[in-house]
């Protein structure tokens, strides 16, 4: 377990870097994991050129899902969004390192859902954003 | 007498299996399903291996067989919850068809707009979609029964909902989150005192507690085998014949007519009438053995064990500094303990726990909208049944501290 509870996911959800809103911001948006009721919003600042500056989330929900989205946020500062659209599962599998079953895999991929959907200015976080 | 628990665990194989090596399953989940005792597998086995035939039409051996299995569980059924008639017991699907079936049949047949139907807010979302789905097309008006801070229903709030003259009232007879057992007899007297039919959501109640229908005065009661020992993809509506015969059948096809011509048909009588197509034969096999099992023990020493387990886990977690209970004390509710720990997640708490074999719920318990009432997202859920230990609880405690010192 002692596995999915890795030290680095115990201290991002403790202690996260990348917690709180961006005001103003570029894109922002918000969703739920229906299962679970795991929230989490995402604020970007992105530059003329299309690149992350800034990255921000903030919601509540279980040590996976909270960490997760600290993690993604560490990851997309200074990428440009044409990269960003192109993160998946295993992206976010590499960066909590460790491998997950059915359910949680929902929870670790909520921030990635929410960003996509972000990104791409759609009205829902579906889960074909991340296949 | 109390139970002898061991003999009781012997009938439940899946109690002896390990989740992993060295760890054996601590199952504190059944009010989301029961485990089923090797009688319930063996008839339903028995059914398949010697018996297996479509139901009612069929004149060889196989198919009288099958018949009279089939309907036999429903006598059972309707002995044990103590319905006048075996014609007043329904198969369904499960209780969320059962109350499906009200909603459809029933309410639409005598619910326009501007109707108040009260809920409560400790309802599971079986018994508040169906209605949420029923107001957008018919526009009738729903209200609930405050849930206190304690977690019981508020009395005289519904007293006060009844002056508007209600056409239905819809409440769980107990609560899959808070364990609460609501006053089931009082509410159903007031209700029909404001002249309202009664719909009883009974999911938790008849795997629980010795329950009667007729004592009750309910005028439909809802209920699923998977919890009670039985199988999953079967239910019940009870509902009392005079109203039954009034609906209009609720699903159209084989079996729940009477005769068809080629543009009309005429339905059945009860209970066929609301039985179309080939249903869950095996399953009502298995529903019967487990009425039979529930019956040899006796329901109520079933609950007064879970009373015993209930109070030691509530006294237990307790004791725990960070966890929060939700719902009523052990007198007033039934094998349930859904409760928080400070500072982790509820998902969090049910997977570390999930390592020594202790599984236990986590999430919102298909009861959204209670949980708001408590501001929180999630509970974990502990719920214990005939097979519960003293000792499954004792891991259960020590569990939550080793989660405590993962997070510390």
């Amino acid at each position: 377990m002692d596995d999915l509870y890795r030290e680095v996911i115990i201290e991002h959800y403790k202690n996260p870097s990348y917690r709180g809103h961006l005001d103003p911001h570029d894109i922002s948006f918000a969703d739920n994991n229906p299962l679970c009721g795991d929230h989490i919003q995402i604020d970007l600042r992105v530059n003329g050129e299309g690149i992350v500056t800034e990255a921000l989330f903030d919601g509540h929900g279980c040590a996976i899902s909270q960490a997760s989205a600290d993690l993604l946020m560490e990851s997309i500062i200074g990428k440009p969004l044409e990269e960003v659209k192109k993160l998946n599962k295993q992206d976010i599998l590499d960066m909590l390192g460790i491998d997950l079953g059915p359910v949680r895999l929902k929870c670790a991929l909520l921030s990635l859902k929410v960003l996509k959907a972000g990104v791409y200015g759609l009205g829902e976080a579906g889960d074909d954003l991340v296949e | 007498m109390t139970l002898n628990i061991n003999e009781i665990r012997k009938d439940f194989p899946i109690l002896q299996r390990e989740t992993r090596e060295g760890v054996r399953v601590v199952y504190l989940d059944s009010t989301a399903t029961s485990q089923k005792p090797v009688q319930v597998i063996e008839a339903m086995n028995d059914y398949y291996r010697r018996s297996n035939a479509n139901i009612h039409r069929g004149v060889h051996t196989l198919a009288e067989e099958a018949t009279s299995m089939y309907e036999g569980a429903r006598e059972r059924v309707a002995k044990f919850i103590n319905a006048a008639s075996s014609r007043e017991v329904i198969y369904t699907r499960n209780t969320t068809e059962s109350i499906n079936l009200v909603a459809y049949s029933w309410a639409r047949a005598n619910l326009k707009a501007g109707d108040l139907v009260i809920l409560t807010e400790m309802e599971h979302h079986s018994n508040l979609v169906p209605w949420h789905m029923l107001q957008a097309e018919r526009g009738i008006e729903l209200d609930f029964i405050p849930v206190t801070e304690d977690g019981l229903l508020d009395l005289d709030a519904y007293k006060s909902l009844l002056t508007r003259t209600p056409k239905l009232v819809s409440f769980t007879h107990m609560s899959n989150v808070l364990g609460t057992i609501n006053p089931a007899a009082e509410i159903i007297k007031l209700a029909h005192k404001a002249g309202a039919v009664v719909l009883v959501d009974g999911a938790q109640s008849v795997p629980h507690l010795a329950v009667d229908v007729q004592a009750l005065d309910a005028d439909f009661y809802a209920f699923s085998a998977h919890k009670m020992c039985g199988p999953t993809g079967i239910g019940i509506l009870y509902g009392k014949s005079a109203l039954l015969e009034a609906m209009p059948p609720f699903l159209g096809g084989g079996d729940m007519i009477k005769e068809v011509k080629l543009r009309s048909f005429r339905p059945n009588t009860l209970p066929h009438k609301f039985e179309a197509g080939t249903p869950a034969i095996a399953e009502a096999v298995g529903l019967g053995a487990a009425v039979d099992y529930l019956s040899s023990i006796g329901m109520e020493r079933i609950a007064a064990h879970e009373h015993e387990i209930t109070e030691y886990a509530l006294e237990r977690l307790e004791e725990v500094p960070g966890v929060r209970l939700f719902g009523p004390s052990a007198d007033k509710k039934g094998g349930v303990a859904a409760f928080t720990l400070q500072g982790v997640h509820p998902h969090d708490v049910a997977q570390i726990l999930d390592q020594d074999g202790i599984a236990v719920r986590a999430g919102h318990h298909c009861a959204q909208p209670l949980h708001e009432k408590f501001g929180i997202p999630a509970t974990s859920r502990a719920s214990f049944y005939l097979y519960s230990t003293k000792e499954e609880v004792d891991m259960l405690v020590k569990g939550l501290y080793k989660v405590k010192e993962m997070f510390g």
